[in-house]
């Protein structure tokens, strides 16, 4: 016991209240600017376009991540080897995403080529059905 | 040579000075953390890689369009609620851990009730848009929806969409029962008799995690 209170004592406490409010502030700035995009993209009809906008909001999340896990999660006030130790096992999701995505995007691209009936299949239009409750959509499979 | 004799027969670190400067349960908090955000990052990328490799997916502006209470044709305006509401409880859980700190037992008591009111609003939100959805027809196995080009979708979607917020949900749920539990254990004076705060700052990670998830979700399934 009094082993962890020296511990606690000699924890860094560099979060102050004034810390806090800044980041609530800059979260909900990137929130707004995240909707913002999105509502601006409902319009926007441009497939390259969309990626673009898609491809800014991806970032805008990534900088609220580092926002919550450094300052709410008090991270970066730790010292640098726990820092390292949670940052550098999680840097394998960058390989995970490009793998992973490239691969389902390839496996796309082949089927659309060697699989005729499958591609034609899926470019039939349906006519929207209207909101029946319940058994109506079963039909499908 | 005490001191040599004493080292070799200790294989394992044995304690003494924490090597990360911080408190052990708030290490091993980060490492479960860690392997959770594992988990979501398996969940969201393989959702990724499955759309990825469909020729066509829902419109999210589509399916999410309704607001209790003010019908539908109102795209991103509920989600838009639930996450603000969830960033505004993550808002109390650090005030909440910053009150611990400064031993301000009334400080963390009210920031706890805030956090808790806030989560369970969350819950409420999600539970009315789950039970929205499903009168709609959507449920695992079932995509009412059509893709964003007008063409049939299969239920990936829906599949999806509920595993990983239900995933989500539950882990919210989990951290309201944990904050409940934290509350009542501040009110007996539980910490106060401990001399520090440190279990707060336990569940406020576990908190923040969970609003940190929110925002990969948020993203994934309703922005873009």
């Amino acid at each position: 016991m009094s082993n962890l209170h020296t511990t606690e004592h000699t924890e860094q406490h560099g979060g102050s209240t004034k810390e806090i409010w800044n980041v609530t502030i800059i979260l909900s700035v990137l929130t707004i600017v995240e909707l913002a995009l999105g509502f601006w993209m409902m319009k926007i009809t441009s497939d390259s376009t969309r990626f673009g906008f898609k491809g800014i909001i991806v970032i805008l999340m990534l900088v609220k991540a580092f926002y919550i896990v450094a300052y709410f999660m008090h991270l970066k006030h730790e010292i640098k080897n726990m820092i390292m130790t949670i940052v550098v096992p999680l840097a394998l999701f960058i390989w995970f995403i490009i793998a992973f995505l490239y691969d389902g995007n390839s496996y796309k691209n082949l089927r659309n080529n060697y699989d005729s009936f499958k591609k034609s299949q899926s470019e039939i239009k349906v006519e929207k059905k209207e909101a029946a409750h319940g058994e109506s959509h079963k039909t499908a499979e | 040579m005490a001191t040599t004799t004493v080292a070799v027969n200790q294989k394992m670190w044995g304690g003494g000075k924490s090597p990360f400067n911080i408190e052990y349960g708030k290490v091993m908090m980060w490492y479960f953390l860690m392997s959770d955000a594992f988990t979501f990052g398996a969940f969201l990328i393989s959702y990724g890689t499955i759309r990825f490799s469909s020729n066509g997916w829902p419109d999210p502006n589509e399916v999410f369009q309704s607001f209790p209470g003010l019908g539908s044709g109102l795209p991103l305006m509920f989600v838009s609620l639930m996450t603000f509401i969830l960033i505004v409880s993550s808002v109390t859980m650090v005030l909440a851990v910053h009150a611990g700190h400064n031993m301000d037992k009334n400080g963390v008591v009210k920031n706890l009730i805030l956090t808790i009111v806030f989560g369970a609003a969350f819950l409420g939100c999600q539970a009315w848009e789950w039970t929205h959805l499903h009168h709609e027809g959507a449920w695992w196995g079932a995509n009412p929806f059509l893709n964003a080009d007008g063409t049939a979708s299969s239920t990936n979607f829906t599949n999806y969409f509920f595993t990983i917020t239900g995933f989500h949900g539950f882990h919210v749920l989990s951290g309201v029962v944990i904050n409940i539990v934290m509350l009542i254990m501040t009110l007996t004076d539980t910490f106060e008799k401990r001399g520090h705060y440190l279990m707060i700052e336990k569940a406020g990670l576990y908190w923040h995690f969970v609003d940190l998830v929110w925002v990969f979700v948020f993203t994934c399934f309703y922005l873009i």
